[in-house]
């Protein structure tokens, strides 16, 4: 029986075929795919214009085939909105750590996020500091160790962690706000139906858009890439539930 | 706009670089340059750009940012303290050679200081500010009609170099009237974005990319050479200066700026009194104009820098001049504005009765 071959599985045209630099177990690798897949799947290869943040993911103009810019560390979202306002029927997201985009950007992202202006935000919460060296972030959770919390982090040495997507749905400027889990297949199929909607709330001209990801850091973190994914499940998502934050109408 | 028209500073300058194409604005309310911002937001809708008003100068430097990478004509204006958060971004900028104007208003310092007129911003203008080898070219009109003139050149040196180009003025220029004619209106409309620009592909054969971020030390040594070179290229160019009562002049002011203006007045009083005094007057700060400068070497008596600060310009004329003509300095700061007559004073306290 000739039945012709079916291609389910390839390379997305927009990811340059280049090997990236990500540490093994890593989940930015599953960040990057999720945008090629479906920068690709929406037609926008011609259309998008990248931000890239300061941290692990400053190189990832490296990694795909659209345009992009590299911003100085937390202000992705004000060059993203400088281009948008220039460029508003390019397609223009900021991709940030949470040591970029909750601790130093944290004036630029809340403003983004108010002025709602159709701009989408893909922000890994890996709960420190990665490129650096491990240190405490925003996100770092209460009794999480890093290098500058060595005893675990305390809320009368080092204050709360921050949930950043809840803070934001407070507003009325953004359109959507989802927080993912990039642990497992099935929360990385929850992950891209969040990251199309976030894309579409942007092509569709409706607001801003915002995916927080629940990321892994097996090297700072001292894990296997397998433990990582289970500290996520484990610690992480119940102090940063999963879920929509905010929808507003027409967002699908 | 053919016509004269009577505008306040703040405002003409606005409209200079609307003439000269800019059609975004990034600002951030400070004193003394408002008017600046709030003419911006609405004038700009009307021929077709947009104003931003940001959550802070590092937003606005970075919106800028954002917005100039895409090929446009856009600026930032801002005051001492404000230009100080923008530092950070104008290096990237320069980093990654997109074009820009940024206007500073320089007011009185350090710190919060006040919002009288200064020049105390100077060293940071011309030599630095941000961290690491990069330059940019800086404007010093002395009165409005000179400053909306000077943005259209602004723009097309910005774009000619790939350089961020600096005006700076202060609170004096911002805030007077003057008659001022806008001669040159620069049609934006037809512009495509430049080969470097992102802009989304829209079925160019690669990416572009831009960044301000070369990890290879060897390639980054080559950029900074190459920039070396570009810089050098501009310093043997661009320097521009005014030469003011100088064809017999014995002595010379060097003041730019508001100061300068002032200076031309001290001429006059000077030659009134038999003193053959003219005034050098910087137009570009960076480049220097030091070879128009050196060419009275021989000729003058001596020189007398002026300036709204402490010995700021002064240390780029002893650069130029040092051990060639007898220098003396004054200057106020704190936005104490000397006059024409304490000017004078100064000059004959340093230099006798100038005979």
């Amino acid at each position: 029986m000739a039945e012709e071959m079916k291609v389910i599985y390839e390379r997305p045209t927009s990811w340059a075929n280049k090997i990236t630099h990500y540490c093994p177990g890593c989940t930015h690798g599953v960040a990057h795919r999720l945008i090629a897949e479906l920068v690709d799947e929406m037609g926008l290869i011609d259309k998008t214009i990248g931000v890239w943040p300061v941290g692990c993911a400053v190189f990832g103009y490296n990694y795909f085939n659209f345009d992009s810019v590299e911003a100085a560390h937390g202000r992705a979202p004000a060059m993203a909105t400088g281009i948008k306002v220039t460029n508003p029927d390019n397609f223009v997201f900021a991709y940030q750590g949470d040591g970029d985009l909750a601790s130093i950007g944290m004036a630029e992202i809340v403003h983004a996020a108010a002025r709602g202006w159709p701009i989408t935000v893909i922000f890994i919460n890996n709960g420190n500091f990665g490129m650096t060296g491990g240190q405490m972030a925003p996100t770092t959770l209460l009794g999480q160790k890093t290098t500058t919390s060595p005893l675990g982090r305390t809320p009368q040495v080092n204050g709360f962690p921050i949930r950043l997507s809840e803070m934001l749905a407070t507003l009325d400027g953004p359109a959507y706000i989802a927080r993912v889990s990039l642990d497992s297949p099935v929360n990385i199929r929850k992950a891209k139906s969040a990251f199309r909607k976030a894309f579409n709330a942007q092509v569709r001209g409706i607001g801003f858009s915002l995916v927080e990801c629940l990321s892994t850091c097996p090297t700072n973190w001292k894990l296997t890439p397998v433990e990582s994914m289970e500290r996520i499940r484990k610690e992480v998502i119940p102090y940063f539930p999963l879920g929509e934050f905010k929808v507003v109408e027409g967002v699908l | 706009m053919s016509s004269k028209v009577l505008m306040k500073g703040a405002e003409a300058l606005a409209e200079g670089a609307i003439q000269a194409g800019c059609r975004y604005y990034f600002g951030y309310p400070i004193t003394p340059q408002n008017e600046t911002p709030e003419y911006m937001s609405r004038r700009l809708p009307e021929v077709g750009g947009r104003f931003v008003q940001a959550e802070s100068e590092l937003a606005a430097i970075n919106m800028l940012y954002g917005a100039a990478c895409t090929g446009v004509r856009a600026m930032v204006s801002s005051s001492s303290p404000g230009i100080s958060l923008m530092q950070e971004g104008i290096s990237y900028i320069s980093g990654s050679n997109v074009p820009c104007v940024v206007m500073n208003a320089m007011r009185g310092g350090p710190g919060l200081g006040n919002i009288a007129p200064a020049q105390g911003d100077y060293l940071q203008a011309v030599k630095g500010g941000g961290n690491g080898d990069y330059k940019r070219i800086v404007l010093a009109p002395s009165s409005i009609q000179e400053g909306v003139d000077l943005f259209v050149d602004a723009f097309e040196l910005a774009e000619k170099y790939r350089m961020v180009v600096m005006v700076i003025v202060d609170g004096l220029i911002g805030q007077m009237m003057e008659p001022v004619e806008f001669k040159t209106q620069v049609d934006v409309s037809t512009r495509k974005p430049p080969e470097w620009a992102v802009s989304g592909r829209h079925g160019r054969d690669h990416a572009n990319i831009i960044t301000s971020l070369t990890l290879d030390a060897v390639e980054l040594e080559k950029w900074n050479l190459a920039h070396q070179a570009v810089y050098a290229e501009v310093e043997k160019v661009e320097s521009r200066i005014e030469e003011y009562q100088m064809e017999d002049a014995d002595y010379a002011i060097i003041a730019y700026g508001t100061m300068a203006r002032i200076a031309k007045t001290t001429v006059r009083l000077a030659r009134a009194k038999g003193i053959k005094l003219g005034l050098l007057r910087p137009i570009t700060v960076w480049p220097f104009p030091a070879k128009q400068m050196q060419a009275y070497v021989g000729k003058l008596k001596g020189a007398l820098t002026v300036e709204l600060a402490y010995r700021q310009l002064f240390e780029d004329v002893r650069l130029t001049l040092c051990d060639k003509m007898p220098l003396g300095w004054y200057g106020r700061g704190g936005g104490i504005v000397p006059g024409p007559q304490e000017v004078l004073t100064a000059f004959e306290e340093q230099f006798g009765k100038g005979r």
